[in-house]
């Protein structure tokens, strides 16, 4: 992305619902937030009864970690905004995100740690 | 040079993004690296112990998910406080701070219970493998969570002293996009620490 890219939206036409510089849109409403709350805490519940009920180890584990990286990406999308803001935040995020998870993986990899 | 238009002001920028949002992004970026590490510590050594007691003989499940309610519950309180900010709404805006700051005191409270039962059954920082990791790691959480506490009441009460206006919304987002990296952490944890065993 070059420098132009982020420079779409003129200072003049910022607000306050999109105060984040160029390349942003507008932020959801409140009944937006609510109905994501709502899934979040419906996906929660289905974690925990999954936790419950006698499921082959590696068919949860893949369950629990598929529902937590949806519950994640809601989290991070819809209420940190990085669906509606600048990707140069995103950018900087999910590079830190995944600098983080490879240094996971390989210390796990190295010292012969499990996941799971 | 473009500007960023935030909190009333205009700041020059090479990016026109204001400079107090992105130094906030760079920031939890380098905090994935701080809780990937203390994760991963912990994925090493919990079942490493060779004394008890062990992950089994402590966790609490159904205290733990209310707990992980409460936590993502104040996160919906923490953008409906944005977006009550953002719409001119400074009465939601006291509301919903203060919701969301009563809800992180709750979930401490149960972490604060959570770590003394633990203490009860024998797990100290240095009992074991498990404890010291488990500790370390929920207890940074934990101290984050509190750092969070302090910010959102410091907000609170300057809304009652009338400092924040819809044009200072930014202050509001910033505390937000902590609070809610401080859930998203604790999504991970509660999913790998707490409810996969191996």
């Amino acid at each position: 992305m070059t420098l132009a890219d982020y420079r779409k939206i003129k200072p003049e036409e910022a607000t306050p619902e999109t105060p984040h510089g160029p390349g942003a849109h507008a932020h959801p409403g409140a009944l937006e937030y609510v109905q994501i709350g709502v899934v979040l805490a419906v996906i929660t519940a289905i974690e925990v009864g999954l936790y419950y009920i006698d499921l082959s180890h590696s068919l949860l584990v893949v369950m629990l970690i598929g529902l937590s990286a949806l519950k994640f990406s809601l989290v991070v999308l819809w209420f940190m905004h990085l669906k509606f803001d600048n990707r140069l935040f995103s950018q900087l995020f999910v590079g830190g995100f995944l600098l983080a998870l490879t240094i996971f993986m390989v210390a796990l990899a190295t010292l012969h740690g499990k996941l799971v | 040079m473009d500007h960023a238009v935030v909190s009333g002001h205009q700041f020059e920028t090479s990016t026109g993004i204001d400079n107090r949002k992105l130094l906030m992004w760079v920031f939890l970026a380098s905090e994935c690296l701080f809780f990937g590490s203390l994760i991963a510590a912990y994925l090493l050594y919990r079942d490493r112990s060779v004394q008890g007691p062990y992950p089994d003989d402590l966790f609490d499940i159904p205290f733990t998910s209310v707990s992980a309610f409460v936590l993502l519950m104040s996160s919906v309180s923490m953008v409906l406080a944005l977006a009550s900010i953002q719409r001119g709404d400074r009465r939601g805006l006291q509301i919903w701070l203060f919701t969301t700051a009563a809800l992180g005191i709750l979930f401490i409270s149960g972490q604060a219970y959570e770590f003394t039962e633990f203490y009860h059954h024998g797990l100290t920082l240095d009992r074991n493998l498990f404890g010291t990791t488990f500790f370390v790691l929920t207890g940074f959480h934990g101290a984050h969570v509190t750092v969070g506490i302090l910010i959102l009441l410091s907000l609170f009460v300057m809304t009652l002293q009338g400092k924040i206006t819809q044009s200072e919304s930014l202050h509001i987002e910033l505390a937000g996009l902590y609070w809610h990296f401080v859930d998203i952490v604790w999504i991970v944890i509660f999913t790998l620490i707490y409810l996969i065993q191996p």
